[in-house]
């Protein structure tokens, strides 16, 4: 382990930001990395338990927390990037972005703050990377077997790249430009810069993965071509339908989903080619984002920097406690008060508030009418109770729908294959096969959405199960 | 007796009293036999009784022919016997049934014949079966004498012929199966001696033995013994004496010591028996006891030519180690015979006569009593106690105690006594050994220069660990620390995860087996403080015959411990000389298989014949070598490898031929090496180890800084370490004893197995096979050599101490934990359902055998008619977890739940803060209901055991059973040290044995002085589940006990090695229930009460263990995870972040726990328990105690190794005569309503109640034991921890006391003896004060004779103790803050001392000071030697300059002088100037350091860091 006692010695320290007002006016990455005296002290900090919750409890992946933090305070880098990489294939994704469920489940954080867990990881991968340490690894024997894999996000890749070192063929169908899925498309560059993608999926496509981008499946090839030219295919295609909110008004043009708004920013960054109509910015205008997660603090965050003239985020549960309640006690991901980065640059928040519909011009919402709610208990059911009087009305320009997804897009290749969905639309497979024995699913479309952590440890399980199949066959 | 269920004979023990009486003259008279009978009356404290109250264990008597007796009576049958000398008389038992008897007489006369002597006649023994027992009388044999004519013979021939003629009576009885009672047994047969013995108490034999008290018998000497066994199986042959010796102690190494015998069979002949010799053979009975085993092989050899003294050398060597002061002659004999024999190693205090001469000897530990005295006419008494037979005080010219090793030898020939000195010289040059050895020993110099690590290939290395099954938690937490530290590593909280018969991974055969350990009947040893005993020297290689002696017997290689570099095995096989050959043989097989369990059986056999003709073509050693693992080959298991080898030699006969050498990729813990060695190699290198730490060096995983040198030789001394230890915990000294002992319990292999590769290795529940094994083996050897995707890791994590996802299971996990502490916390009886049904589950990950067991269903009953909760629960215990391991916090939290729930909270080892005795306002009491008293009796005060309910006697430990402690001084806070009595900043050692229980008889007097010290309390005694549990909890409600708790191997620490958490003692199903068959079998189960703990979690774990026959329950770490626990393990770092395993003030803060989550845990489990019960059908609890039957095996295990795997043993019902119980429902018997101290406290009530002062004499005897206790009770209990004022109450003994005088004596009592103490004086003294002084009279100078026994003031927190003569080993060991003066000790004065004040006026033994950390001791050294006999490991001596020293050193003396009337003491003030400056003062380092630092806070008042921070962060 790493010090006894050194969580008493040392403090946790996590990265400090660039200041808003230098931040706000570009998309480039916003955090500042610690220095390696201070990675140090906070690896020095684990207390390497019996039950490392962090990995066994927390991280999706089952990252070997403890050893890394060991390896770390013994200063040694290279094997700690190795060992990370035998559980993690791309941790300086995750050590961007992943809301680090380990270091809520971190035995520290019981009655202290946690270790540093996500800092250390994307420290341990940047420094892989600066080293060289992060080379290529194809696999020294070809099994001669073929791979389809449709979808690019992290659950696609990591499955590629699992299955490309065991030594099968695999080539990857993405429907944009550029492989990536929601991390390229989806998460804004001031959180993941897109050129740490490019950087992971060259040493992919040097471990033998082909990618065919442009390419959607159902639409330009069939489910037939596929299962004639592959030996198995694994559908990573996540869970891309969004959750709508169907009021009175809803039809107006500014209403826009937070993907739609999102894909577009990181597509002008990226300058990719893009249709005038399909702009949307939120330059000089009112913002409402409703729904109060993740994707709507994203919404905020670019919205901020297209330069918004005042930014709103509606949340219909209430506000949640600055500490731990009850309701989700340690281990689990606590239900506490956040605020994001994207919060930090301005954003009023309001919660247990209710859209009922929206008014405006006739093409365009001028207004937005709400309520404050109340939740109710009853027998273990929560309920939603409007609260009279409270009925308010907001001047908004543009309103981005943050409020999740539902399942993954059906149609057309999850209905030409013919497969099972299970209650919530998504795909139903045992240990990730589909109903159909050469059909696999991973990520978001068999999870529904989740985090690039669980997605990545979805492909891998994929992986796994292909390459045991593929061995069976 | 049978084996049946789980009881197994060959796990009885025994021990006793014992004692020898002689005419040094050897003038016979009656009186000797009288003599005898007196010795054994006072000695029936230390035999035992049965169930029935009324069949002693055993007694006899062994003594002279009486000529004039058994002529008379010759007479009156009608047949003449010749002179003495030429006719010899047997003692022989036989059937009642007349049939059998007659062919058994039929077969004793033909042998008498064959041999050419003549039966002169028989002679029925008169005998009085009126006075014996229902168990005796039901196994009473017929006892006849026989009368042999020896046709001329006389003297050694004569014996020689009447031995042979014996044991060809005793094959063909047993070959022909005419008697299968057994009953025919030949107690005695000799021209000499005669032995009268059975089944008794020590007052039957006498009574059922007329003859015995006939005037006409007459003999110079007798030797006399009282058994205590830990059965009541009837059995009239196990009485002692035998033919030559009476044993009290245990031969621990029993089990090796019987298979070199076996092995030494082919090669014996001798001149002497000629032909005759395959007479003797089997050497050993099968299913005799140590003890005789160690006759019978004392007979051989004397009847072999040599003589007795020589031969008890060669099986009792003493310690020759270089730290001893012995001549070079005698060193040099004690190596020689190393090479001939192993030592009979184990606790022993032996007497034994050839009906001439009648010597006493000691082992080498000198751990058991034995006390001599001669008096002024020619009498000398030697027994276990002293005052066994009352002398005037003139008539007793010298008094003494056997030390350890030495012998006491009186030759009524010579009419002398023969000191040690001369016996022992005169034998050690009576043979040129050392010339022999000089010329013979191989030792090779420059073959063990110094290890070096073998470069490693990085392309191979990697497969090679993976296909051993190394792992990344192995290089860690295993390998590292021995590699940088050279220590075991050492972990906390208890093991969690499956049984390796149970795992779903790949684990190693070595998984499968677990260490014994000694418990009670007899004691480890501690490998650090007394490692001066012990030694890892073995010669290896061809043996001769052990009949004779000569040069080439020494002809072998020595080895200095049993590993071997990788260099060292290169030059063993290069090694070119004509009488020492190496052969290797590969104990590899093709994993290119369909049949895995035929490849490797093939490959077995073919090792073992390669090895003999290996040996055929000279080899003097064979290398049994698992090198080339490749592609196609996988490696044997080394334990199977070698075992196998071993046992094929030893079955041909050949395995004394060769020295068996193990080169082996997969041993690399320290478990490994002790299975190797136990298994029979004698050396071992372990070569994959040594290049996967060069590899961890090239990978940066040890500091840089480390030389490799350093690395190899640290890896190496903490394997020899963990060696040590692990023989230590066996109570074994030498490794040459301890290789091939197999003192291991199998779990999980089926029977084939163990009989044809483990051969008398105990596997009681069967479990996997040769396929099993095979199957594991090629698994790991596909993972290692198969193609693996690009990127993978090395190694996989293990996940065997430390919980990890893909890693072993662990029943602690994250889901566990979480749950439990969302129950409590939030009172949720769902999340309680969620982890009880995570824990009970193991459907599809098994971990417990309790896992694979099911309930046998019943007509059930609805639950409001189920006892409520409220009762359940007050069958509860938590742990025995110290203050001290757990902060004050976590531990008055326990204490207050428990209270609250009317259950029962335990103390631990640490004492407890009288503070806590107070009740709160609020009606709380955080006085722990059970105090413990362990090893180290920290805190064991009177007022501590006055305020109990029950006293626990921790025996062992589940976590690390045979082991003692440390808490080191950083963690011996303030308030630490104030409630253990000693220092702040002084590190706090607990011996491994307590040093009152060598065996089962002191574990006896131990449960009386606790009764004693609390007539109201109730006595349990803690062991540890392995085999023979079952029997120990036997002799342990025979001791007395109101309990036994049963522990599994599972149960948690704060600090223990990795290999004891995870390789010792077994799981508590098969510890309980054979506790229970054994209590039922034998009637005893209805006076004592058996809990159990050891991983219990749920109310199912409960249920089931009520239904193998616990009544209560205990929980450790369940109830520390209700607290806030999350098992980080990090208890033994101190650095609990929860407040709980932890001494630091900031961490202490974050305690979280609350005793209502602790109240709230117990009430789910109780509620759980109830829902079962109702299924089941029960409505009281107690009538599921017991009911085994209602459990079964759980149908339908897949698991492909658990299906093996056969519970019948576990579930069979003892059978149980009429009215027996499986349950406690009668109490014990009150045994101390005779004690001296309620006529004391009569005499002194005035005293006691007004605090006035009174003064009277007693009598006393050996008998009267533990005085002072009943009256220290009375006292506390009115008066508390301060007792009367000084002087109160006075009482003068004379005579001899018993043992425990004084026993925790209060302040304000005086107790005055005048003659002469036996052991344990002033154990846990508590203020009082004890004069003992040699009686005026006496006939010797005080300063020069033993005066008092063993073992004194053991646990002494604070009073005075002046004692006018010499005690024994062990003076104040563990005292804590007496203060004492003595005139002389014997070996290891002052052992793990952490307090109080010590002057030796004279002489001390060797290991003086050793584990001393606090106290100072003046020692008067004459000589100027003392430092040489002192152990410097944690004191500095310095000469008494100072004058505050020297003043106290003079008000002793003086006081001293004062109180005794001390001669000594005398001169010593009248010439003080002088002999001052003869004084040495030891001091502990660590004390000094943290006196100083007191003294400099005290006299610096602005210094605000208190005075143990420098220690504590130092």
């Amino acid at each position: 382990m790493g010090e006894t006692k050194g969580f008493l010695r040392y403090e946790r320290k996590v990265p400090a930001k660039r200041p808003v007002q230098e931040r706000i006016y570009d998309f480039n990455e916003l955090e500042l990395p610690l220095t390696a005296e201070v990675i140090y002290q906070q690896a020095a900090r684990c207390m390497d338990c019996g039950i490392p919750f962090c990995h066994g409890f927390g991280c999706p992946l089952g990252n070997n927390i403890p050893e890394l933090n060991e390896l770390i305070y013994n200063n040694q880098w290279q094997q700690a990037c190795q060992l990370l990489h035998s559980t993690n294939n791309f941790p300086e994704f995750t050590g961007r972005v992943c809301p680090a469920p380990c270091e809520t489940a971190c035995t520290l954080s019981i009655n202290d703050e946690p270790v540093a867990i996500r800092d250390i990881e994307l420290q341990i991968v940047e420094r892989g990377f600066e080293n060289g340490w992060i080379k290529p690894l194809p696999a020294l024997q070809k099994t001669g077997k073929k791979v389809a894999i449709i979808g690019s996000g992290p659950a696609g890749l990591a499955c590629a790249q699992q299955l490309a070192r065991a030594g099968h063929s695999v080539v990857v169908f993405e429907k944009d430009l550029r492989p990536g899925g929601l991390l390229r498309y989806g998460i804004p560059d001031f959180k993941l810069a897109k050129k740490i993608i490019d950087r992971r999926l060259e040493q992919l496509a040097a471990e033998g993965v082909q990618f065919q981008t442009e390419v959607d499946v159902g639409t330009d090839i069939s489910a037939r071509y596929l299962q004639k030219m592959f030996d198995c295919i694994c559908l990573a295609i996540g869970a891309a339908q969004p959750r709508d909110l169907t009021v009175p008004g809803r039809g107006y043009d500014n209403i826009v989903f937070a993907m739609d708004f999102l894909k577009v920013q990181n597509k002008l960054n990226a300058a990719e080619p893009l249709d005038d109509s399909e702009i949307i910015t939120a330059k000089d205008k009112v913002v409402v984002v409703i729904g109060g997660g993740d994707t709507g603090s994203d919404c905020v965050g670019t919205a901020r920097r297209q330069g918004a003239k005042q930014i709103y985020q509606f949340e219909i549960l209430p506000k949640p406690p600055d500490s731990r309640p009850p309701d989700t006690p340690w281990p689990t991901w606590p239900r506490i008060m956040r605020t994001s980065s994207s919060h930090e640059e301005g954003c009023e928040r309001i919660w247990s508030v209710l859209t009922k519909s929206f008014s405006g011009s006739a093409t365009s919402v001028r207004q937005l009418n709400a309520c404050r709610v109340e939740w109710i208990n009853d027998g273990g059911n929560w309920k939603i109770k409007e609260l009279s009087g409270t009925d308010f009305v907001l001047e908004a320009d543009l309103v981005i729908l943050a409020l999740g997804f539902t399942h993954l897009v059906h149609k057309p290749l999850v209905g030409d294959l013919a497969l099972k969905l299970d209650d919530n639309g998504n795909v139903l497979v045992s240990n990730c096969r589909t109903s159909r024995n050469w059909v696999f699913a991973a990520g978001d479309a068999v999870n529904g959405a989740s985090l690039v952590v669980s997605a990545i440890d979805s492909g891998r399980k994929a992986a796994d199960a292909v390459d045991g199949w593929l061995k069976g066959q | 007796m049978e084996s049946k269920g789980l009881y197994n004979p060959a796990f009885e023990h025994d021990s006793c009293g014992i004692g020898a009486v002689v005419d040094i003259a050897g003038r016979k008279s009656h009186s000797i036999i009288e003599y005898g009978k007196e010795i054994l009356l006072n000695l029936h404290h230390r035999g035992a009784a049965g169930a029935d109250e009324t069949t002693g264990d055993g007694a006899g008597i062994l003594f002279q022919i009486p000529h004039q007796f058994f002529t008379a009576e010759s007479k009156k049958i009608g047949f003449s016997l010749g002179e003495p000398g030429r006719y010899a008389v047997g003692m022989v038992f036989a059937s009642k049934d007349g049939d059998i008897r007659k062919s058994c007489d039929e077969v004793l006369a033909s042998v008498i014949k064959h041999y050419g002597m003549k039966v002169l006649g028989w002679r029925s023994v008169p005998t009085d079966s009126s006075c014996l027992g229902k168990i005796a009388l039901q196994a009473e044999p017929s006892i006849r004498q026989i009368f042999v004519d020896g046709c001329s013979r006389q003297g050694e021939d004569f014996e020689r012929d009447l031995y042979l003629a014996r044991k060809r009576a005793e094959r063909i009885i047993r070959e022909r199966a005419i008697d299968a009672g057994n009953d025919f047994y030949v107690t005695s047969l000799s021209s000499r001696t005669v032995c009268y013995k059975g089944m008794f108490m020590a007052h039957q034999l006498f009574a059922y033995y007329p003859d015995l008290s006939d005037e006409r018998l007459k003999s110079a000497l007798a030797i006399v013994h009282q058994r205590y066994s830990t059965n009541t199986f009837p059995n009239w042959q196990l009485a002692q004496p035998f033919r030559c010796i009476a044993h009290n102690g245990e031969i621990n190494t029993l089990s090796g010591n019987r298979n070199w015998m076996k092995a030494r069979e082919p090669k014996m002949q001798s001149k002497i028996f000629g032909d005759s010799i395959s007479d003797l053979f089997p050497v050993l009975r099968d299913g005799a006891s140590d003890s005789e085993c160690f006759d019978s092989v004392l007979e051989l050899l004397i009847r072999s030519g040599r003589s007795m003294p020589h031969s008890m050398m060669m099986m009792i060597p003493e310690a020759f180690g270089t730290r001893y002061h012995i001549s070079t002659d005698k060193r040099a004999f004690y190596e020689y015979h190393a090479a001939i024999m192993e030592p009979w190693d184990g606790p022993a205090a032996m007497v034994f006569t050839d009906g001439t001469i009648v010597g006493g000897m000691l082992d080498r530990n000198g751990l058991r009593p034995c006390r001599y005295l001669v008096t002024t006419d020619g009498l000398a008494v030697i027994a276990s106690e002293a005052g066994v037979i009352s002398f005037e005080p003139e008539k007793i010219r010298q008094k003494g105690r056997l030390r350890p090793g030495r012998m006491f030898l009186i030759d009524t020939a010579e009419g002398r006594i023969i000191t040690d000195n001369e016996i022992k010289s005169k034998i050690a040059r009576q043979k040129p050994y050392r010339r022999w050895l000089d010329e013979n020993r191989i030792e090779l110099r420059g073959l063990f220069d110094t290890p070096r690590l073998v470069r490693s290939d990085p392309q191979t290395i990697f497969k090679k660990m993976r296909s051993f099954g190394y792992t990344r938690e192995e290089l860690k937490m295993v390998l590292t620390p021995m590699a940088v530290n050279g220590q075991e590593p050492v972990g906390s909280m208890g093991d969690d995860t499956p049984l390796a018969v149970l795992s779903n991974k790949p684990r190693l055969l070595f998984d499968y087996f677990k260490q014994l350990f000694a418990q009670v009947t007899n004691p480890a040893i501690d490998p650090l403080r007394e490692g001066l005993v012990m030694s890892l020297m073995v010669f290896t290689g061809k043996k001769q015959n052990l009949l004779d002696e000569g040069p080439l017997h020494c002809r072998q290689l020595k080895l200095p411990h049993p590993i071997l570099t990788n260099e060292d095995v290169e030059r063993l096989r290069t090694v070119s000389r004509d009488d020492f050959k190496c052969v290797t043989i590969s104990a590899l097989f093709d994993v290119n298989t369909e049949e895995p369990g035929v490849a490797i059986e093939n490959a077995i056999n073919d090792l073992i014949s390669s090895a003999k003709r290996a040996i055929e073509n000279g080899a003097s050693f064979i290398i049994i070598s698992d090198h080339g693992v490749d592609e196609s080959k996988a490696a044997i298991p080394s334990i199977l490898a070698v075992s196998a080898v071993h046992h094929g030699l030893l079955d041909c006969g050949l395995r004394k031929e060769v020295g068996l050498i193990v080169e082996s990729g997969e041993p690399r813990e320290v478990m490994h090496f002790c299975l190797l060695s136990g298994y029979g190699a004698n050396a071992v290198n372990p070569y994959l180890a040594f290049e996967a730490l060069d590899e961890m060096q090239r990978q940066g995983a040890l500091p840089a800084d480390m030389e490799t040198i350093q690395i190899a030789d640290n890896y190496i001394a903490a394997i020899k370490k963990g060696i040590l230890k692990t023989m230590s915990k066996m109570g074994i000294s030498t490794l040459r004893s301890y290789c091939g002992a197999q003192l291991f319990e199998a779990i999980g292999l089926n029977s084939e197995l163990i009989e044809k590769y483990f051969a008398a290795t105990s596997s009681r529940i069967s479990g996997i096979g040769l396929r099993e094994i095979a199957q594991y083996v090629i698994a790991l050897h596909r993972d290692a050599f198969q193609q693996r995707p690009a990127g993978a890791l090395e190694l996989p994590f293990g996940g065997f101490y430390h919980f990890r996802n893909d890693g072993e299971h662990h029943l602690w996990n994250p889901i566990t934990v979480s749950k439990l502490q969302h129950a409590v916390k939030f009172n949720d009886p769902q999340a309680y359902v969620d982890y009880a049904n995570a824990v009970n589950d193991q459907a599809e990950k098994l971990c417990t055998l309790r896992g694979l067991f099911d309930f046998v269903p019943n007509e059930k009953v609805p639950l409001e008619e189920v006892e409520p909760a409220g009762q359940i629960v007050k069958r509860f215990c938590t742990g025995a977890m110290s203050h001290g391991s757990i902060s004050k916090e976590a531990h008055e939290c326990l204490a207050i739940a428990m209270n609250r729930l009317g259950a029962m909270s335990n103390t631990g080892e640490g004492g407890e803060d009288p503070e806590r005795y107070i009740p709160s306002e609020n009606g709380d009491s955080k006085n722990c209901a059970i105090k413990q008293v362990a090893s180290g009796r920290f805190g064991v005060t009177i007022n501590y055991l006055a305020n109990a309910k029950e006293m626990q006697i921790k025996i062992a430990q589940g976590a690390k059973p045979g082991e003692g402690g440390q808490l080191p001084g950083h963690k011996v806070t303030e308030e630490i040290a104030r409630l253990r009595y000693s220092t702040t900043g002084v590190t706090l050692i607990s011996p491994p044995p307590h040093h009152d229980i060598y065996s089962i008889e002191d574990l006896a007097q131990l449960i009386y002085d606790l009764k004693c010290a609390n007539p109201d309390a109730k006595v349990s005694v803690k062991l540890v589940a392995e085999i023979g549990v079952g029997t120990i909890a036997a002799g342990v409600a025979k001791g007395g006990a109101d309990e036994v708790l049963i522990s599994g191997h599972d149960g948690g620490t704060g600090a223990s090695p990795l290999s004891s958490i995870k390789r010792t003692g077994c799981p508590w199903e098969l510890g309980l229930a054979e506790t229970q068959q054994v209590l039922v079998m034998n009637n005893l189960r209805d006076r004592i009460r058996v809990q159990v703990d050891g991983q219990i979690k749920t109310g199912r774990d409960v249920v089931i263990a009520a239904l193998l026959g616990a009544e209560r329950f205990g929980f450790g770490t369940a109830a520390l995870v209700t607290l806030g626990c999350t098992l980080l393990r990090k208890c033994h770092e101190g650095a609990c972040p929860f407040g709980i395993g932890t001494q630091d003030e900031r961490l202490r803060k974050r305690f979280a726990g609350r005793p209502e989550y602790v109240e709230r845990f117990m009430y789910f489990v109780a509620e759980e328990v109830r829902q079962i019960m109702a299924d089941l059908g029960f409505r009281k609890f107690e009538d599921m105690v017991g009911r085994v039957e209602r459990l079964k095996t759980r149908k339908a295990v897949e698991h492909f190794k658990a299906k093996g795997l056969d519970f019948s043993a576990i579930f069979s019902k003892p059978h149980y005569s009429q009215g027996s119980a499986l349950r406690q429902v009668n109490t014990q018997k009150r045994r101390i309503d005779d004690h001296i101290d309620w006529q004391i406290i009569e005499k002194a009530k005035a005293s006691i109640e007004n605090k006035t002062k009174i003064v009277f004499e007693l009598p006393v005897k050996n008998t009267d034991r533990a005085i002072g206790a009943i009256l220290s009770n009375r006292i506390v209990k009115k008066y508390g921890p301060e007792g009367l004022p000084e002087d109160s109450i006075e009482i003068t003994f004379r005579g001899s006391a018993g043992q425990s005088f004084g026993a925790f004596l209060v302040r304000g009592v005086t107790l005055k003896l005048i003659g002469e103490s036996n052991d344990y004086l002033g154990k846990g003294l508590s203020g009082g004060r004890i004069i003992v002084k040699t009686p005026e009279k006496a006939a010797f100078p005080a300063h020069e004779n033993i005066i008092a026994g063993n073992t004194l003031l053991y646990g002494a927190t604070s009073g005075e103790v002046f004692v006018n003569g010499i005690a024994g080993e062990r003076f104040c060991v563990r005292n804590s803050g007496a203060t004492v003066v003595v005139e002389g000790v014997g070996d290891h004065g002052c052992e793990y001392m952490t307090g109080g004040t010590v002057v030796v006026l004279g002489k001390t033994g060797c290991n003086f000071a050793a584990g001393m950390s606090g106290g100072v001791a003046y020692v008067l050294d004459e000589m100027q030697l003392f430092d040489t006999l002192c152990n410097l490991d944690l004191v500095e001596l310095e000469s008494v300059w100072q004058e505050d020293d020297k003043k106290k050193l003079y008000d002793l003396v003086s006081r001293h002088y004062d109180l005794t009337q001390s001669v000594r003491a005398k001169q010593i003030l009248n010439n003080w100037q002088d002999m001052v400056g003869k004084f040495v003062k030891v001091v502990p380092i660590d004390y000094r350091k943290a006196i100083e630092k007191m003294r400099a806070a005290e006299q610096r008042d602005t210094e605000t860091t208190p005075a143990t921070e420098e220690v504590f962060y130092g």
